[in-house]
């Protein structure tokens, strides 16, 4: 098939992981801990994973698999004010399919709809506006979420209710930003990364340069990073070569889709309909500044959360869950407790289990429950 | 549709609460849209059951097979098929990969009120067209009708039974430490075709329904090969869903060669747009089976003759360890588990 077999040609594959090899046994020597390289986006985890790229790898390079699943990262009392709001009589709930699943502190979307909420799955939030003009007496929310990747929909979607006043169409934002999000995990004082595979498709609409200030700053060598198995292959062996050159830079492999400046008509919308908002709640991370986008006030008709009483629900996460750990890697899944046992891909407890992005997850799926597996 | 419908007195019409109330309306359209159609002696008599002499029966073999599904698919038709269609190709070929050869078939509906008698006479007309080319006979039927409401449009329940041929024996926990894997064509077309049949997606694909009663070429492969060891027909949960099966009732382990599994480049895309895996999506005129590998060959060549069987080919083979678990060389020298699915495939986000 056009444009994908050109991206997961095996002998391509064959020579850069020769190559990765090579500059790996250069590196050895001066190491006393496996490489740790983080790949933010749950898009890689869900990629690494299906190709089985991780077992391709040398053994002293460790992926960590990093928050960038904007599902696995929903707080369970985000989910709760979901149904809270899907569960009203005049409300049809449009939401992406991967949410239906996560399960909040009584139910999960799928489980409110088995009980007769009226709650759709969408493809985009412009399915949600159609639905809206197709139904004027019912009040239609999409649940929006994700990084700035999904954020340009549901801008264009709010601004094009505002165009044509299709004013039973309201967004719940739940948007979060990536940047603050990386800074928190450098922040953190068990922090042992080395770098990081960034996220190709957030890095489409932002650009090249929010990423600056982790090679500047940190000095932690950076490859923005597309989402076929050779473009995670390339990328590793450009962060391989700065961290054998000891260079940091932000570099960009994905140059087939990002532009240094990002996607400027993207941005702008994101910037009319948006603004950051003070901290945000993340399940397994807890509180972090700046990390997530609220609806400016011209656009309150629009917003779900002003139009509706949204209960704000706060739930703690279960205590023993060490999602925490495992994101920043500190600990792999099948330290925790709870992996496999209490905590499965049926029965949810931490947020790396929700979605099949989810590291957790992804260990589960694979059938990677102990170290020797891997 | 290509399926023209004769005339009667139902044309045009809705079906009402009295089609199922036991009374002339009911009598009317079981004669005139489901007797008249499925047509066959026993149908004909209008007794509470079907009757088959036990001598008509024992020809066929030493054992009696039976199997029953109900079919609620939406929409009720899509590219290439239709909820008839489908009611008896999937009975059908619940028996036939069992080693049966499926004679007889019931027919239960449970009509919605309201819902139109045209599309009912398309469904039964599909049934006996597809019966036909199984060789099988729509014997005995019922017919329920639910107020509005209380039941989407049409659902099908039919039972099937058949007779296994002596020696015959197959089953999911004869895969053997050295046998190889085979299917009979290209894996997930009903899936894809039913994402789009939907339409909720405007994608712009043709990839019709794979589905097809499989009964006549299983025939023609046991005669080749008696001791098929494993088959299946990948339906719901799909190829990688069946193989999990084998390797647990086994405690082998399967290997899978994702370069040589067939997949239509239409329904890649589709998987490819919407991240879901081809592996598990749903088949409905697709057999997996595992046989010993010194009639392998044999056996393709057979299955390859076969209209149901031209893109039959090996996927893989049965390995020792990890025992009860599928694995997958992906195609880029990597490896990963084929796990069961937890729940429906959801698409992801980004």
């Amino acid at each position: 098939m056009k444009f994908v077999d050109e991206f997961r040609d095996t002998q391509k594959a064959k020579s850069l992981i020769k190559a990765i090899h090579a500059i790996a046994k250069k590196l050895e020597p001066n190491q006393i801990k496996p490489l740790q390289i983080m790949e933010f986006c749950g898009g890689h985890t869900h990629t690494i994973f299906r190709y089985g790229i991780e077992q391709m790898l040398p053994d002293n390079i460790e992926m960590v698999h990093g928050p960038g699943c904007p599902v696995c990262v929903l707080p369970m009392g985000r989910v709760d004010d979901c149904v809270a709001l899907a569960e009203r009589s005049d409300v049809i709930f449009t939401t992406f399919g991967d949410a239906m699943r996560v399960p909040g502190s009584k139910k999960s979307l799928l489980q409110a709809k088995a009980d007769g909420a009226d709650i759709r799955m969408a493809y985009s939030p412009m399915d949600a506006l159609a639905l809206a003009k197709k139904n004027p007496n019912k009040d239609i929310i999409f649940f929006g979420l994700g990084f700035e990747t999904t954020m340009p929909s549901s801008a264009f979607t709010v601004l094009q209710a505002e165009k044509e006043q299709v004013n039973n169409f309201s967004l719940f934002c739940n948007h979060i930003t990536t940047v603050p999000t990386i800074k928190a995990v450098l922040d953190s004082p068990d922090m042992q990364l080395d770098g990081f595979l960034a996220p190709g498709h957030v890095a489409m609409v932002i650009g090249e340069r929010p990423f600056d200030f982790i090679a500047k700053d940190y000095h932690k060598p950076l490859v923005i990073t597309g989402f076929e198995p050779l473009d995670i292959l390339h990328s590793l062996w450009m962060l391989l070569t700065q961290i054998a050159d000891e260079r940091s830079e932000v570099e960009n492999q994905y140059t087939r889709i990002v532009q240094p400046h990002g996607n400027t008509p993207a941005l702008t919308a994101i910037n009319q309909v948006f603004e950051v908002r003070e901290f945000f709640e993340w399940r397994g991370l807890g509180s972090i500044d700046h990390s997530g986008v609220r609806m400016k006030t011209a656009y309150a008709t629009y917003d779900a959360e002003k139009k509706f009483a949204v209960p704000n629900i706060k739930i703690a996460d279960p205590k023993s869950c060490q999602c925490g750990e495992v994101v920043k890697g500190v600990i792999k899944p099948w330290d925790c407790k709870m992996f496999g046992t209490k905590c499965n891909p049926e029965n949810p407890m931490g947020a790396l289990m929700v979605s099949s992005e989810g590291a957790c997850a992804a260990y589960f799926n694979n059938g990677y429950n102990e170290k020797k597996q891997a | 549709m290509s399926i023209v419908l004769p005339t009667t007195k139902f044309s045009g019409k809705t079906i009402t609460l009295s089609h199922g109330a036991g009374g002339k309306a009911m009598h009317d359209l079981i004669n005139d849209i489901f007797v008249s159609t499925f047509n066959n002696t026993q149908l004909d008599l209008l007794e509470d059951q079907a009757r088959f002499s036990l001598s008509s029966l024992t020809k066929y073999g030493d054992r009696l097979a039976m199997t029953t599904d109900s079919y609620v698919v939406d929409p009720l038709f899509f590219p290439g098929g239709d909820i008839g269609k489908l009611a008896v190709t999937g009975t059908v070929n619940d028996l036939a990969v069992g080693g049966a050869k499926p004679l007889y078939l019931t027919c239960a509906m449970i009509l919605e009120e309201g819902f139109s008698i045209d599309d009912l006479h398309r469904i039964v007309l599909s049934m006996k067209k597809t019966a036909d080319e199984a060789g099988v006979s729509i014997v005995t039927g019922d017919t329920k009708v639910v107020p509005r409401g209380y039941a989407d449009k049409l659902f099908i329940n039919t039972t099937g039974v058949g007779i296994i041929a002596e020696k015959i024996n197959i089953q999911s926990n004869h895969a053997t430490v050295g046998d190889v894997v085979i299917v009979n064509g290209d894996i997930g077309d009903h899936g894809a075709a039913i994402v789009d049949a939907r339409g909720e997606l405007a994608l712009e694909i043709s990839v019709e329904t794979d589905c097809q009663p499989l009964n006549d070429l299983i025939q023609k492969m046991l005669k080749i090969v008696p001791n098929i060891h494993c088959m299946r027909d990948a339906t719901r949960g799909g190829l990688a869903t069946v193989l999990n099966e084998f390797a647990q009732a086994s405690d082998v382990a399967i290997k899978l060669d994702q370069n040589k599994i067939p997949v239509k480049n239409e329904v890649r895309g589709v998987c490819e747009v919407l991240g879901l895996d081809p592996l598990y999506l749903a088949n409905e005129g697709k057999l997996v089976c595992i046989v010993p590998e010194n009639k392998a060959n044999e056996l393709l060549r057979t299955m390859k003759q076969h209209p149901a069987g031209k893109n039959s080919c090996i996927i893989g083979n049965v390995v020792k360890s990890p025992q009860g678990k599928v694995i997958l060389e992906t195609g880029f020298g990597g490896t990963r588990i084929l796990d069961m699915l937890v729940g429906e495939q959801l698409p992801r986000i980004c």
